[in-house]
């Protein structure tokens, strides 16, 4: 899922300075399994609002707010409370905050920061194992993708900042290339060693992506 | 045919030093610097080392060139995506630039622009393959060039780095993808030069050993903690802590290093941070 986490207040404060009344839109979704956007988090920051001096006209989580038209479908529920308002306010990601956006002409303030792809690793803490490069070679490298877990996205095998095992980034990980190397040995298999890989094909991860099932 | 591989192919002992470019653009005291080397075949320059931003490599490498001094030119993978990659190559290989030393390159946390977006469209390997690929008068897309380079491309390997057999995976891919010379990152241990020595040997590449003059306790503390891929370790900070006079301290290793090299492998790459002048004694 996208995980996602609340804009420093301060930041929230001065984005929203110039409004007084405001609608909250929540996700159903990543935004709420990562408890940034959630029912839980709407109210909460109704609350806020209103020791800001500033008044919710409405609220709603969407099932995903990265559903285009469930987002506009949704917003016209609430149409009455949606035109009240002076501005949006988005609890999250990226993606929910511009199907809003992309469905009023009102003013959007975005609360959260969307930070990654992520796996759950326990409540709470969550991982990057992915970054949707549209070229995967997970199957070659014992399901660790190198392009995430290595901090250089190296291809093929450890940079010289490895020390005993672990990235020269953030000494607490285990270098991604170690993993790879012991998996497969684990597996008795050379998997991606036993080739130089080629440079990723980054045309397929063309700006912005597009993608139709056929 | 670069200085640098025809005394490596005539076997005899070979030295490497090692300027970096300023931080702005006064090249002259660092061309000073690089104009009284002794008993040395090539100088690298270094590529924003350290992630720190200073002038271009690819700049002062033609300007020792202009020199009659042989450089050898760090490029790294972090900063500059395959395009400008193979447009700096192309530039050095105009300026008369042989020697490369092709690098994946430390980290941009590390540097003084921690907010700038690394690169890393290739790795090392891969660069290696696309000076290979130049080589032969082709770029990476296939197009053929006017006049073709002749690049004699090193890589580097860290002997102290484990697990040593994931490293020495990666050499023998660098190897394949056209390394023609290795120069290690700082050794302090013999064992761990005897071991890479001899892994590499049957490769037939040869390898040039990283001597650091390291000059006190604080100093080699400060590397631990701040360049990535260097260790110092205990027993060698031990000695800078009870030395009387750590910088002849430093030099004695600096020696001894050279000595385990000129006994295991074919050479020394010398970094000597600032100290160039002590090279003829550390030789």
């Amino acid at each position: 899922m996208i995980i996602s986490e609340a804009k420093p207040l301060a930041e929230l404060e001065e984005a929203l300075a110039p409004f007084g009344k405001l609608f909250l839109v929540g996700c159903a979704a990543c935004a709420t399994a990562c408890k940034a956007g959630g029912e839980e988090e709407v109210f909460r920051f109704q609350e806020w609002l209103a020791t800001q001096g500033k008044e919710a006209t409405g609220s709603v989580v969407i099932d995903e707010a990265c559903h285009i038209q469930r987002a506009a479908r949704d917003l016209r529920h609430h149409a009455e409370a949606v035109k009240a308002a002076d501005a949006l306010v988005v609890l999250a990601c990226g993606s929910g905050v511009q199907s809003i956006s992309s469905n009023t002409d009102k003013r959007v303030v975005g609360a959260l920061n969307s930070l990654f792809l992520g796996n759950v690793r326990r409540f709470g803490h969550y991982e990057e194992m992915c970054s949707l490069c549209g070229d995967c070679i997970l199957n070659e490298t014992a399901g660790i993708c190198p392009l995430t877990n290595c901090a250089k996205g190296l291809l093929n095998g450890p940079c010289g900042g490895m020390r005993d095992g672990h990235c020269e980034v953030d000494a607490e990980l285990d270098c991604a290339w170690k993993l790879i190397y012991e998996r497969l040995q684990r597996q008795q298999r050379p998997g991606v060693f036993a080739r130089r890989v080629p440079p990723k094909q980054w045309s397929r991860r063309r700006k912005p992506g597009r993608h139709k099932i056929r | 045919m670069s200085l640098l591989s025809q005394n490596l192919a005539a076997g005899s002992f070979v030295v490497t030093a090692e300027v970096a470019p300023p931080k702005g653009i006064d090249l002259a005291p660092v061309l000073a610097v690089a104009e009284k080397l002794q008993g040395v075949t090539a100088v690298n320059v270094t590529d924003n080392q350290g992630a720190n931003m200073r002038l271009c490599s690819l700049v002062l490498a033609g300007e020792l060139r202009r020199r009659g001094i042989e450089p050898v030119l760090q490029l790294t993978c972090r900063d500059r995506n395959r395009v400008a990659l193979q447009s700096d190559l192309l530039g050095a290989a105009a300026l008369g630039i042989e020697n490369l030393l092709l690098l994946s390159g430390d980290h941009s946390k590390f540097g003084d622009h921690p907010d700038a977006r690394p690169v890393f469209d290739l790795d090392a390997v891969q660069l290696l393959e696309v000076a290979a690929g130049l080589n032969r008068g082709v770029d990476m897309a296939g197009k053929p060039l006017t006049g073709v380079p002749s690049f004699f491309p090193g890589a580097a390997v860290n002997p102290a780095a484990e697990p040593f057999e994931l490293v020495l995976q990666k050499v023998r891919k660098k190897v394949d993808s056209g390394a023609r010379f290795f120069q290690t990152q700082a050794v302090f241990s013999r064992s761990e030069l005897e071991r890479l020595a001899t892994a590499v040997a049957p490769l037939g590449v040869p390898v040039l050993a990283g001597v650091l003059l390291v000059r006190s306790a604080k100093m080699a503390r400060f590397l631990n903690a701040n360049i990535p891929g260097m260790r110092v370790p205990d027993d060698v900070i031990a000695r800078f802590d009870s030395a009387a006079d750590p910088m002849l301290e430093g030099m004695a290793m600096a020696r001894e290093t050279v000595g385990w090299a000129r006994e295991l492998c074919q050479g020394v790459h010398l970094m000597t941070l600032g100290h160039e002048e002590k090279i003829p004694e550390i030789l």
